[in-house]
């Protein structure tokens, strides 16, 4: 067995790790110049973009510093769905090598296009993410992102395939195959939704498969947000190292991000794609270290290039250098969006408090729905928990005590009264690996 | 003396206990003991079955969370002080009976008492010296 230390050497000197430690003063310089370029190529090929810097008397030559990035409007996902499908692209289709296409909850969908080089650049993005995680050549890696229309499963398989790593692309479900390949195999890292790896877990508990047991010593784990509790209930679970992955397919699919073997943060591949964080109901621009929405522009995106999306992502840009000695920036691990805040009776709540409640208690797994109703003019919130072999007893008294245990832990965390309801397992709605946290029937 | 009973999470709206029926019936198992704990949200049940492993891996496959726990079968005769006499050889014992639940026999006079007991080597041992007969799991299951 290769000592760690030994294994994430190998890692950091993979060649694709080199730009990660790009000197500040010289990776500040390349990203101005991509800017410029972007914005060059946005102006002159997209019509919405184009019009948009006539409204602000706004040419490309007027970005002048990384500064200037201020001055640019920003992109909304609604840009992308009102341009449904090819408005934002910069390529001919002939150009154009790759199409995915993100489901939207209301109306279209939105369509996200790639030509050659875009793909490289992800692949390029997603090798680094996954050298920084201490994978290498000889890994074996379940990609059990779906693979489709969805970003998730090409992006890791093309990235762990570029990386020297032995793919086995599972993509998502059939539970006890995943597991029956993983102990086959020989697994050592897998990609794939925390919430979908915590069923994982599950089965292969119920399959009496003891995933401590097997060599998997890493996941890295993203497509929703997912907290630290749930990270060390992971880790305690499996005896992996569980990694934080960012991305989305408005920028390119997974790989905007990742967080290397420290966990104090996720690096942005900064050289590619420019973070900002601003004021979510302003749009101001804030300095780093203060909380605020991350605003991302591709810097060498080609068949669509974004410029300033709004990521609805709420987050900061840590300050510092990180002790791996990597010069990128990191962002905190992302805990909210602006977009999902719910106002329940006049009281902000973010999904990911109701989870940070349930985790509290000893044994509950985050298999939980938020179902929002109005009754009489009133709104309710009830929390749906899945019971889990582990929460289970024949005692009714013993539920009881969980259900209440659930209840103090949601009203201390909330501050409102939520009905708590034990329900039973798979039985709330799961999509793509991904859970759907939140119904809400209230009509307004 | 133990035998096995298997309890599974149901949510209290209509046709939640229909699929787990449904599924022993396909694999040919037979419910020999059967009792519903409920709240106004959801229920346990509580089956003693022909084959619990069997029973307890379908439900499992099926997505039910399944909890198998031992208990003990007492053996009484169907009339007025039955129960009263069996209650009365743990008076004083410190055996704390967790939950039970009462069937007639189909052999006649007898009434078969289901005990689950937070320490049921202690319950077997004192029951015994009080001459109460607990079934084995072969006697309760045989027809």
């Amino acid at each position: 067995m290769m000592s760690s230390v030994l294994e994430s050497s190998i890692a950091d000197c993979h060649p694709a790790n080199a730009p990660d430690y790009t000197p500040v003063a010289q990776l500040r310089e390349l990203q101005l110049k991509r800017l410029q370029a972007v914005v060059a190529r946005a102006w002159q090929q997209v019509e919405l973009f184009c019009s948009r810097m006539d409204e602000r008397g706004l040419a490309p030559q007027d970005i002048r510093s990384l500064e200037d990035i201020s001055k640019l409007p920003f992109t909304e996902k609604s840009d992308l769905r009102d341009t449904y499908p090819f408005g934002l692209f910069a390529s001919p289709m002939k150009d154009v090598v790759r199409l995915h296409v993100s489901s939207g909850t209301t109306g279209k969908p939105i369509v996200v296009a790639y030509t050659k080089e875009d793909v490289d650049v992800w692949t390029s993005v997603m090798v680094r993410c996954l050298a920084g995680c201490g994978l290498h050549q000889g890994d074996i890696v379940q990609v059990a992102y779906g693979y489709g229309l969805f970003t998730g499963g090409l992006g890791a398989h093309y990235g762990a395939e570029a990386l020297g790593a032995t793919v086995v692309p599972t993509s998502g479900g059939n539970a006890d195959r995943q597991i029956m390949l993983m102990k086959d195999f020989g697994v050592t890292a897998i990609c794939c939704t925390p919430t979908y790896f915590l069923h994982l877990i599950d089965r292969a508990a119920e399959l009496g498969v003891e995933m401590k047991e097997l060599p998997l010593r890493a996941g890295i784990f993203g497509a929703e947000p997912w907290t630290d509790s749930m990270r060390r209930h992971i880790e305690s679970m499996s005896s992996i190292e569980a990694f934080d992955i960012y991305g989305l397919s408005e920028i390119i699919g997974p790989g905007v991000g990742c967080e290397c073997r420290h966990h104090q943060g996720l690096h942005i591949f900064e050289d590619h794609f420019y973070p900002e964080i601003v004021d979510p109901a302003t749009g101001t621009p804030l300095p780093d270290g203060s909380e605020g929405e991350l605003v991302l522009t591709t810097l060498s995106k080609q068949a669509m290039p974004m410029v300033r999306y709004r990521t609805r992502d709420i987050t900061r840009i840590l300050p510092g250098r990180c002790e791996c000695g990597r010069t990128l920036r990191r962002i905190d691990r992302i805990g909210r969006r602006s977009d999902d805040m719910l106002i329940i009776r006049g009281v902000n709540i973010f999904p990911s408090q109701v989870e940070a409640a349930l985790l509290e208690i000893e044994g509950t797994l985050p298999h939980y729905q938020i179902v929002l109703t109005r009754e009489q003019g009133l709104d309710e919130m009830e929390v749906q928990v899945e019971v889990t072999p582990q929460m289970f007893t024949d005692k009714i008294g013993a539920l009881q005590g969980l259900h209440d245990r659930l209840q103090g832990s949601l009203d201390h965390v909330l501050g409102i009264r939520v009905r708590v309801a034990l329900v039973e397992a798979n039985t709330i709605e799961r999509s793509q690996g991904k859970a759907r946290r939140v119904i809400d029937r209230r009509t307004s | 003396m133990k035998i096995h009973q298997i309890s599974l999470f149901v949510e209290n709206k209509p046709g939640h206990i229909a699929a787990p029926a449904r599924l022993l019936a396909q694999e040919g198992i037979d419910i020999r003991a059967l009792y519903l704990a409920d709240t106004q949200q959801y229920g346990i049940l509580r089956m003693i079955v022909s084959d619990w492993e069997k029973a307890a891996q379908t439900l499992e496959t099926h997505g039910f969370v399944v909890k198998v726990t031992e208990v003990l079968a007492v053996l009484v005769i169907d009339r007025p002080g039955g129960l009263a006499d069996v209650l009365g050889a743990l008076d004083g014992s410190g055996i704390n009976i967790e939950y039970m639940y009462a069937f007639s026999d189909v052999r006649g006079d007898q009434a078969i008492l289901i005990f689950r007991f937070a320490d049921p080597d202690a319950a077997i041992a004192r029951l015994q010296t009080a001459g109460i007969n607990l079934l084995a799991s072969e006697e309760l299951l045989k027809k």
